[in-house]
């Protein structure tokens, strides 16, 4: 009895199945898929006591994106599509030519760029009636931030070669600046009937 | 020449499968990394918007989500087929978003809260009365950073 038994190898085939099972119990109860959306940041709740009143603000530094129930888009009065909504939504923040009508310039210190004249105080102020669909109102959304990061791309990569997403937290601010980004989801108001 | 004759009749060799467990292992521990544990199962019929510029929502920890949509048709002849919310695991009213979004913030890390942020998931065709109630319940609430969900446009 004196010889030394060798330990049996334990039989792993079966490993792979339980393996198996595992990935399709996690492949089951999870979802793939990964969250994204267009990212706003609503404004402060007004205070119950205060009274509605209208912020100061003049007259050419604001554009009023309005969606009608029949999901029909006006930019400040004329009816256009969401395609032209783009050209229009950069035109008003970049205001290249200085126009009168357009949102006033004013010189800002910013790194990286030195003095700039930028459209500080221009806002859009997107509004919408309660029958819009919401489909249009995102699409309209959408063109908005694609005309904002044209723009950012634009000079992010007329400066440092790259785009917008790609720079650093101080080279970002820096474009951030020049083109900061001012929608305004106004308060509701029903416009016409449902 | 014998040499490519099947005389021999050989065996042939056995697969040698000591390593399929460890590719599979592999291919399970990918998909758990990159899927996250579905939480709630859905009562609403939502089916996302599309958009091009889309920003991903950074941490999942710090994600509320709003559902609004019709009811699925299992549940349609019991809930009507009206435009509904759904918090967690119910249908819910306009007015109970407060108290959701309190509820939420207070078991999240109390240097987590300003980062809260409530992805609204609303099927494409709702109309925006309801999406405005809810924003202005979230601007009560003071649940300010929101994401409207969609997917990606393929043209």
């Amino acid at each position: 009895m004196g010889k030394k038994r060798k330990t049996p190898g334990i039989n792993g085939s079966s490993s792979a199945d339980i393996a198996f099972m595992l990935l399709i119990f996690f492949l089951i109860t999870t979802s793939m898929d990964t969250d994204q959306g267009l990212a706003r940041r609503l404004p402060r709740p007004v205070p119950k006591d205060q009274k509605n009143e209208d912020v100061d603000i003049k007259k050419r530094n604001i554009v009023v994106v309005l969606i009608s129930s029949t999901n029909q888009i006006m930019w400040g009065g004329e009816v256009i599509n969401v395609k032209q909504l783009k050209d229009k939504a950069k035109e008003f923040i970049q205001n290249r030519s200085n126009a009168s009508d357009l949102p006033e310039k004013l010189e800002v210190d910013v790194p990286y760029f030195g003095k700039q004249m930028v459209t500080k105080n221009h806002v859009i102020s997107l509004q919408n009636d309660r029958g819009t669909n919401y489909q249009v109102y995102i699409d309209v959304q959408n063109e908005l931030v694609a005309a904002y990061n044209d723009l950012r791309n634009q000079i992010s990569k007329e400066k440092f070669g790259k785009l917008y997403e790609d720079l650093n937290e101080d080279q970002s601010k820096a474009v951030r600046m020049i083109y900061p980004q001012k929608i305004s989801e106004a308060e509701p108001k029903n416009y016409g009937g449902k | 020449m014998g040499k490519f004759s099947k005389a021999g009749g050989r065996e042939m060799p056995e697969l040698n499968t000591s390593s399929l467990p460890d590719l599979v292992f592999a291919f399970l521990f990918f998909i758990m990394m990159v899927t996250s544990m579905r939480e709630v199962t859905l009562k609403v019929q939502v089916r996302i918007p599309q958009a091009t510029e889309l920003q991903k929502l950074e941490k999942k920890s710090l994600v509320t989500f709003i559902y609004i949509g019709k009811p699925t048709p299992e549940l349609r002849t019991k809930m009507g087929s009206e435009t509904r919310l759904q918090l967690n695991d119910q249908f819910a009213e306009v007015p109970e978003i407060q108290d959701y979004i309190a509820r939420e913030k207070s078991s999240m890390k109390e240097e987590d809260q300003p980062f809260m942020t409530v992805s609204i998931k609303a099927d494409q065709d709702t109309k925006m009365g309801i999406i405005t109630d809810v924003k202005q319940a979230l601007r009560e609430a003071y649940a300010l950073k929101i994401s409207y969900s969609c997917s990606k446009r393929i043209d």
